[in-house]
């Protein structure tokens, strides 16, 4: 089996991205008319790809499971995205923003890709704004930046709550743009169900047309995946309902390595679990962390008294509170990073001081702000000796223009108002930092298979930073991806048309039709759906935010009995040869139920805790650090890159280990 | 947290097994739904409830459920994402409910958007319109100048985005007796005529979106501004003002 050859380049960090383009293949124009591309996936990875791709020439075939290119979840991203523009003058440059991501991944990223990362993140923000992308802006008409959690600079832009909605509008319209002219072919509605190689080199992939229930075969001379996150592993998630891991997932079924699959960002401010019916989750941005306090009761009475309906929130005195955050962490406070955000309120909740009816909330607090800002609006205008009730007003005026679009979206689903009562939140799984091994050229160990988006490793470690996802995303699909395929794509310029009814395609197919046809014919007694919410249980219960020996084992059993399970007793309705809404869920869970497994061995394997992978068994024991996490640089200072071998159990690890040349390795600390 | 209790309801929902067949009003019953349930997880309890029966579930159209993909897309009790203001479907609330209630739910209707099953229709004229011109036509190399070098003011940068907020739901079509889609190519023609990158391409922009969504077969705008009571994104009715604006002064030279 291949070597993990990351292909990373030599020489200066600063000079390395510059020195590999000149150093690759190119495909002259008139050659790029054919060969064919086959991109999985219309998000800013796979959108901002299709793009680029069929813009220098290549004929591009795009795939999305919705109904149009726009759908995909990226829409949903609310924040912003990263950029070292340094408009704001205050000290921003490539290298800090390689060093930030470096040193918030928990070092364990490679150096090279992150520092490319940085080099054109701020060439994405000239291209969106160029193609009419409405950024925020100040009076002066330039535009504004925000700040977020884990830097101390601001070099954040958006579109108010809304950035991924901009960015893939814009994605879209260059996609559009390209559809128009006939050199993207985009199939909507098809899930891409398998890969098919032919002589060891991805050629194809094998979709299920899904409105027709159709089986089609689709031949190209490299496959691009831009898939997306998995987190709906976890069932719950701030995920799209249809997110999911299958175009991965098949990859990595046929040769692909599967890099860092525990690695797991959980997202400590989203709207907590109602009760059972509860079908996603709902994120609150991170932003809110500026101006909310998090707390629970210190006494058990009062958290009783605040389940039953007996007392509110608002009835509590100062010293009735505990402000965990505040108290464990003097330095940072409500704004440590997120992993550490989410564990502490998870501590909190399973001492029983959770304080809705499930348990599992803390409050997020917005009085002290509202009396700040309604103090300091009073003297601005002028208002001498205002009232109280004055003060509260101006407070929450200020307060509405910060965030409320969110406090709006957090009314209609709570039914609670925030301005005068807190907000309830509770960690929930939101992106996955895992995902399919790449090298510098984004090249899976299947030659001819690229992975993008955060459906590959790449740039974030163990952990990955607000506003960066966007940035990843966009910069694999139009700034990294286009150059680097052609390196490849150099030596097929006389492969001509690859043929679709070749030995390889003729066997993908069939394999893909005998494991639809085994789904409908099973007729058991259980939902797809109850499955699904099992699968989540263990994952949340044993490889959630806090991961132990013993857990993990049993959830590798748990996972794979349930696995058993399901292909002996799932249930779906309805036909195999049309629209089957129920048959879609099916065939992505049952890769989830495979992913699962990997996922927690991934998880014991890795005996330290680093970025979202939290081990109890390692713990700083003594010291100022005491009960935080421990990294252990000296044996797991590698990416974990998994070899398929006929059950997600046996897959065997592959190791890159990591170097760093340009930063110095330290333990974080938020004391 | 909601204080009201759990509640039965019965549900008439449009039942159509594709394209080609004819569809129907088909009677339902689901209990205990909890008044703090969205409206699809109300959905999703019916469809456990038939896959235990061994029927087949409801098909309907759905993805991010927090109101910004534009997938989901409910015609309820005779309006477009129900009875809630400024919320998609799937934002939508049970506590707008009460115990005992029929709730009719039915696809969106117009010619452009054929029903492919149960309540899920085909959107993709709405594609179209964007491909005819739907874009500022310039290539994704990053070799632009820098994004600062055109100052634009705040105000048509803040109005350009409130027209991009259009999440291409359909509901404004679904709402309209004419079944004209005006609200959501008015969005788009504005967001682009209002910053400066999108001038240059202004006139051929207006001209062919507006073609393409005739040849679509949408009806014409007799003003009704229905569209824009039924819009979760509360896209405004000045937008069809803007585009008719530059559609006439497109048309004059
Ligand atoms: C609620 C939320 C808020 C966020 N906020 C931010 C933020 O503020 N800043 C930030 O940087 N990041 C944010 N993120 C993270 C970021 O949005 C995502 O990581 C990123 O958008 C993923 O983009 P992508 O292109 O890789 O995948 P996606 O946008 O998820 O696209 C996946 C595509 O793959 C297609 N697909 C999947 N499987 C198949 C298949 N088998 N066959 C065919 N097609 C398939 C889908 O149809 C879709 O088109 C947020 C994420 C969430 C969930
Ligand atoms: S204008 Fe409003 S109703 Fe029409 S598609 Fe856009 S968001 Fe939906
Ligand atoms: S499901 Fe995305 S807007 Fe309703």
């Amino acid at each position: 089996m291949a070597k993990l050859d990351s292909k990373a380049p030599t020489g200066p960090i600063k000079e390395q991205w510059t020195k590999h383009k000149n150093d690759i293949q190119l495909v002259n124009p008139a050659n790029k008319r054919n060969i064919d591309i086959i991109v999985i996936g219309t998000g800013l990875a796979g959108g901002s790809a299709a793009a680029s791709l069929a813009e220098m020439g290549y004929n591009v075939k795009a795939f999305a499971y919705q109904d149009s290119p726009r759908r995909a979840h990226s829409i949903a991203a609310q924040g912003g995205i990263n950029a070292s523009k340094n408009y704001q003058n205050d000290g921003d440059s490539n290298y800090r923003l390689f060093y930030d991501t470096v040193k918030g991944g928990d070092y364990r990223s490679r150096e090279s890709n992150v520092y490319r990362l940085a080099e054109v993140s701020g060439n994405i923000i000239d291209q969106c704004v160029a193609q009419g992308v409405p950024f925020a802006r100040d009076y002066g008409g330039l535009l504004d930046n925000r700040s977020f959690g884990g830097v101390l600079v601001s070099r954040t832009f958006y579109a108010k709550g809304q950035t991924g909605q901009q960015l893939l509008l814009g994605a879209y319209s260059a996609m559009n743009r390209q559809i128009a002219k006939g050199k993207i072919q985009m199939y909507n509605r098809h899930e891409m169900l398998e890969l098919v190689i032919v002589d060891g080199k991805a050629r194809g992939i094998i979709a299920r047309n899904l409105i027709t229930g159709e089986i089609e075969r689709h031949s190209a001379h490299a496959v691009v995946i831009g898939s997306g996150g998995y987190g709906n592993v976890f069932y719950l998630s701030t995920n799209a309902m249809g997110s999911n891991v299958t175009a991965a997932w098949r990859a990595h079924k046929k040769g692909a390595y599967f890099a860092n699959p525990c690695y797991t960002q959980i997202h400590p401010t989203c709207i907590p679990r109602s009760g059972d019916h509860q079908s996603k989750l709902t994120l609150m941005s991170e932003s809110l962390r500026n101006d909310g306090r998090i707390w629970v009761p210190k006494s058990m009475e009062d958290v009783e008294a605040i389940r039953s309906g007996k007392k509110k929130p608002i009835d509590l005195s100062e010293e009735e509170r505990d402000y965990y955050l505040e108290r464990r962490y003097p330095a940072f406070g409500n704004l440590v990073p997120r992993d550490v955000a989410s564990r502490a309120a998870k501590e909190r909740c399973d001492a029983g001081y959770g304080v809705n009816a499930t348990g599992e909330a803390v409050f997020l607090d917005f009085k002290s702000a509202i009396q700040r800002y309604g103090k300091e609006k009073a003297l601005v205008d002028g208002v001498h000796n205002p009232s109280p009730e004055k003060i509260i007003e101006f407070g929450a005026g200020v307060i509405k223009d910060k965030y409320g679009n969110l406090f709006q979206m957090y009314n209609k689903i709570v039914d609670t108002d925030p301005y005068t009562t807190p907000m309830m939140i509770y960690p929930a799984v939101h992106y996955t930092m895992g995902g399919l091994w790449v090298d510098y050229n984004l090249m899976t160990t299947i030659p001819g298979c690229y992975c993008i988006g955060e459906a590959n490793f790449s740039d974030h470690g163990a952990n990955r930073l607000g506003a960066s996802a966007l940035m990843q995303g966009l910069a694999d699909g139009y700034f990294v991806l286009p150059y680097t395929i052609g390196d490849y794509l150099a030596d097929e310029i006389r492969t001509g048309v690859i043929p679709t009814d070749s030995p390889a395609f003729d066997e993908a197919e069939k394999s893909v039709k005998d494991r639809l046809e085994k789904l409908m014919s099973i007729n058991g007694s259980r939902s797809v759906d109850t499955f699904h919410k099992e699968l989540g249980k263990y994952m949340w219960n044993l490889a959630g935010m806090a991961r132990n020996e013993a857990g993990l084992k049993e959830a590798m059993v748990n996972i794979k009995k349930l696995r058993e399970e399901f292909w002996q007793d799932v249930r779906i309705p309805g036909d195999l040869n049309s629209m089957n809404t129920e048959l879609e869920k099916a065939t992505r869970v049952a890769d989830m139920l495979e992913l699962g497994e990997l996922f927690a061995k991934d998880a014991l394997e890795r005996r330290e805790s680093c970025g979202g992978h939290f081990r109890e068994e390692s713990v700083e024991q003594d010291g100022p650090q005491k009960g935080e996490a421990l990294r252990d640089d000296v044996n797991f200072k590698f990416v974990s890159a998994w070899e398929y071998k006929g059950e997600p159990g046996d897959a065997v690890l592959h190791k890159e280990e990591l170097e760093f040349k340009d930063i110095e390795l330290k333990t974080r600390s938020y004391k | 947290m909601s204080e009201k209790r759990d509640m039965d309801l019965t549900l008439k929902i449009w039942r159509q097994k594709d394209a080609k067949s004819a569809g129907k009003l088909e009677t339902f019953q689901v209990k205990n739904i909890s008044p703090d349930s969205s409206f699809l997880e109300m959905m999703d309890v019916l469809n456990e409830d038939l896959v235990a029966q061994n029927q087949e579930p409801v098909a309907f159209d759905h993805d991010c459920r927090e109101g910004i993909c534009g997938t989901c897309s409910l015609h309820i009790q005779g309006e477009a994402h129900g009875p809630d203001r400024a919320v998609t479907t799937c934002q939508l609330h049970m506590r707008k409910f009460k115990h005992g209630e029929t709730i009719h739910i039915e696809p969106w209707r117009a010619k452009a958007f054929p029903v492919i099953k149960d309540l899920i229709v085909d959107r993709s004229a709405f594609d179209r319109i964007q491909q005819a011109g739907g874009f500022v036509s310039i290539p994704t190399s990053g070799n632009t100048q820098d994004a600062n070098a055109i100052p634009i003011p705040k105000d048509d940068a803040d109005t350009a985005f409130d027209s991009a907020t259009c999440i291409g739901c359909g509901a404004c079509v679904a709402s309209c007796k004419n079944a004209s889609a005006m609200l959501f190519v008015a969005a788009k023609v504005s967001q682009f005529a209002l910053l400066p990158q999108g001038k240059v391409e202004a006139k051929r922009r207006v001209l062919h979106m507006v073609k393409q969504m005739d040849e679509e077969g949408f009806g014409n705008c007799t003003n009704t501004g229905a569209c824009e009571v039924e819009c979760p994104k509360e896209i405004s009715l000045e937008n069809i003002a803007r585009m008719n604006r530059e559609y006439l002064n497109a048309s004059i030279k």
